[in-house]
């Protein structure tokens, strides 16, 4: 499906695809870091220590979403600079993309960065033999992280609007929202292989943060409706 | 002896199209893009119908790599003007080189994922005489140093000769280099990447079918990057053909030494542009005073070029890349006892890819073509290529390489449109591709395969 957005709304016009490629290039910058900083703290204790290790892991993953939502700031601050020289360089003295447009491609280069990174290691392995959750694993680990990425795609396409419009309106409780939710799912894959707990609340965090996005970028339940009727 | 020179002089010059705008008599200004770009815009001034066939053949520069850089060159005519379509056309430029590159890396990572002979070790080139399988660190690193010594003194010395024939116009001389050399790799590198895919694929092919194949894919190939042709034919030729170069030095540099030259091919390539005396300026400079287009061969170009009162297809697109390899044949080598030595490689004449080149149509605002030497794209591919071979990250690391490499392709063309001059395209890409592939080897890899073994998401 991510995919399937990148096809239908990204690829038609350059400026996107560039905007898209530097936002799953900050991701990884951010991501990078993250890791530097986890690897140094794995090397700096006891490998032997299980608890300790589980302990970093989680310290690791934290600080690797607080980083990346740092990185959206960043990001968003030069989307910014980008726009106002865009102005002034165009004919007719308005932008040829807007800042909701931008948001949304952000979010997508996000999201399709972080979604390439968790599964296609996975898809490579896939593709071997069929020996799944062989060691008393779920087995039902392939179908469980597909969805999983799936959602945390959408999330962070959904989760880039809203920031963006929090830093433009300057509401702090926005960004503070975002960053909230953010932690919330990934926590929530702590619950994993219970997945009950980690699938079902990321679903609901991800209906509500697309109510919320839509809102934000000017729908209403009568567009809404509009547009299903119109299509019957 | 083998002599690689994979250096192609892809110095573009784009061609000022404000100047062919206001006068055009006047010389366009070429600004070399990554290469070779100006000539285009030269050729579209004036020389155009002329340029068509003869122009090609000696503008292929072989040998020395090109710092495929390209700026193009804005008279300061319409200045203002001009940067509003620079910036106007800039996403689109951006994304027409984007295209190819990706093309070309497709190709590579698909073809050494998938056939295992390019990541065998089966000898070396003679360009790099030093083995590293050597029990020590150190004996290693000197042995890779010395390589790309070796290496890097080779293709200055081609890139210097080239520059030489140019400025002496010995055009004959170098049009048979580069026909030699695009002939070599079209039939010889065709056929045995044809022979090793099918072998993967475990398909049998009788030599009849394989002949005509390979002669009808090579015929075509000939025409289409020398003389005339469709332009997405063109460019997919010079696509495939990088991407056989690229194939070839994956296979053929040892481990260490591949990063090192990578890192060093891009250094030389900042001091060959920039450099008052860099070889590729000197070209670049001696194309633009006879306004000639520099060595279409040798670069990749992305547009058509519409002159005034009259459509014609971008000839200077027709850049192949030339290659002229002394290298020798690879398949004896197959046959060869595993040493690790040097095999013996029998010299083939690669031309020197050029890089693609941009150029800048100047005439009318239509499209205008970014060109992009084609030693870039092969750089690119080789870096991507062995980030798929050799890392154990596998897909993460090469698809941050990917990455990487397109934003700095992204900040060249950026810089291009700020100083209009001809700028080298590998440094800031080849810079940020090695960052990368090393961190996320070493850094991130740890990090993401403990986070999927418990399955968390960040």
């Amino acid at each position: 499906p991510a995919f399937g957005l990148f096809l239908f709304t990204i690829a038609r016009d350059p400026l996107r695809i560039i905007i898209l490629i530097a936002g799953a290039f900050f991701w990884l910058v951010s991501l990078l870091l993250s890791s530097l900083i986890w690897f140094i703290a794995v090397k700096a204790s006891d490998p032997q220590d299980e608890r300790l290790q589980k302990g970093l892991l989680i310290f690791g993953v934290m600080f690797s979403v607080l980083l990346q939502e740092a990185f959206r700031f960043l990001y968003y601050k030069l989307l910014r600079k980008a726009i106002e020289g865009l102005v002034a360089l165009s004919e007719d003295g308005c932008s040829p993309i807007s800042i909701q447009q931008m948001a949304y491609v952000a979010g997508v280069g996000f999201g399709l960065m972080s979604g390439a990174f968790s599964m296609i290691n996975l898809l490579a392995d896939a593709l071997g033999p069929g020996t799944v959750g062989i060691h008393g694993d779920s087995q039902l680990y392939f179908l469980t992280s597909a969805f999983m990425t799936m959602v945390l795609i959408f999330l962070h396409t959904f989760w880039g609007i809203l920031f963006f419009h929090g830093c433009e309106h300057r509401r702090w409780w926005e960004i503070a929202a975002v960053v909230i939710m953010h932690l919330t799912v990934s926590g929530s894959s702590f619950c994993n292989p219970l997945y009950v707990g980690s699938l079902v609340p990321s679903y609901l965090l991800m209906a509500a943060a697309a109510a919320w996005a839509y809102l934000l970028s000017g729908g209403s339940a009568q567009n809404l409706r509009r547009f299903l009727l119109c299509k019957w | 002896m083998i002599t690689f020179m994979n250096n192609s002089d892809s110095e573009e010059e784009p061609c000022n199209e404000r100047t062919s705008l206001m006068s055009a008599e006047s010389p366009p200004v070429p600004s070399y893009q990554d290469g070779l770009q100006a000539s285009e815009a030269g050729e579209a001034q004036a020389h155009r119908k002329r340029r068509t066939g003869s122009s090609r053949g000696p503008n292929n520069i072989t040998g020395g790599e090109m710092s495929g850089s390209g700026v193009p060159v804005r008279e300061s005519a319409l200045e203002n003007e001009e940067e509003e379509l620079t910036l106007k056309y800039g996403a689109k430029h951006v994304i027409m080189l984007f295209v190819p590159v990706t093309l070309c890396m497709i190709v590579v990572v698909a073809t050494i994922k998938s056939v295992r002979f390019y990541t065998e070790k089966n000898g070396q080139l003679i360009y790099t005489p030093f083995s590293e399988d050597t029990p020590s660190v150190g004996q290693r690193l000197l042995n890779s140093v010395l390589n790309t010594i070796i290496m890097i003194s080779v293709i200055i010395v081609m890139t210097v000769f080239l520059v030489l024939l140019y400025k002496y116009r010995c055009y004959k001389f170098i049009h048979g280099w580069l026909i030699l050399s695009s002939l070599m790799l079209l039939f010889l590198f065709t056929y045995i990447y044809l022979g090793e895919v099918l072998k993967t694929y475990n398909v049998a092919m009788d030599y009849p079918t394989l002949f005509i194949v390979i002669w009808n894919f090579g015929a075509v190939g000939m025409i289409c990057i020398h003389w005339k042709g469709p332009l997405q034919l063109q460019q997919a030729y010079l696509i495939m053909i990088s991407a056989l170069m690229a194939l070839v030095f994956i296979k053929y540099l040892p481990e260490w030494s591949a990063w090192v030259i990578l890192g060093a091919i891009s250094i030389y390539d900042l001091m060959a542009v920039l450099c008052p005396k860099g070889p590729l300026r000197m070209l670049v400079e001696t194309a633009q005073e006879r306004n000639e287009p520099i060595f279409p061969a040798l670069i990749y170009s992305s547009a058509m070029m519409w002159t005034v009162g009259m459509a014609k297809p971008d000839t200077a697109a027709r850049g192949s890349s030339q290659q002229t390899w002394d290298a020798a044949e690879d398949g004896r080598e197959h046959l060869q006892s595993p040493s690790h030595v040097e095999s013996q490689m029998s010299e083939t004449r690669s031309p020197v890819p050029t890089r693609p080149v941009t150029s800048l149509e100047e005439l009318e605002e239509e499209e205008r073509g970014v060109k992009l030497g084609l030693g870039d794209f092969i750089f690119y591919s080789v870096l991507v290529g062995k980030a798929a071979a050799t890392a154990s990250g596998d897909w993460n690391t090469t698809l941050a390489c990917f990455v990487a490499i397109l934003i700095g392709l992204c900040l060249t063309l950026l810089l291009l449109a700020v100083f209009k001059k001809a700028l080298p395209a590998l440094p800031i890409s080849i810079t940020f591709g090695l960052i990368f592939y090393f961190s996320t080897d070493n850094l991130v890899r740890p990090f993401m395969d403990t986070l999927a073994s418990h399955q968390l998401y960040i």
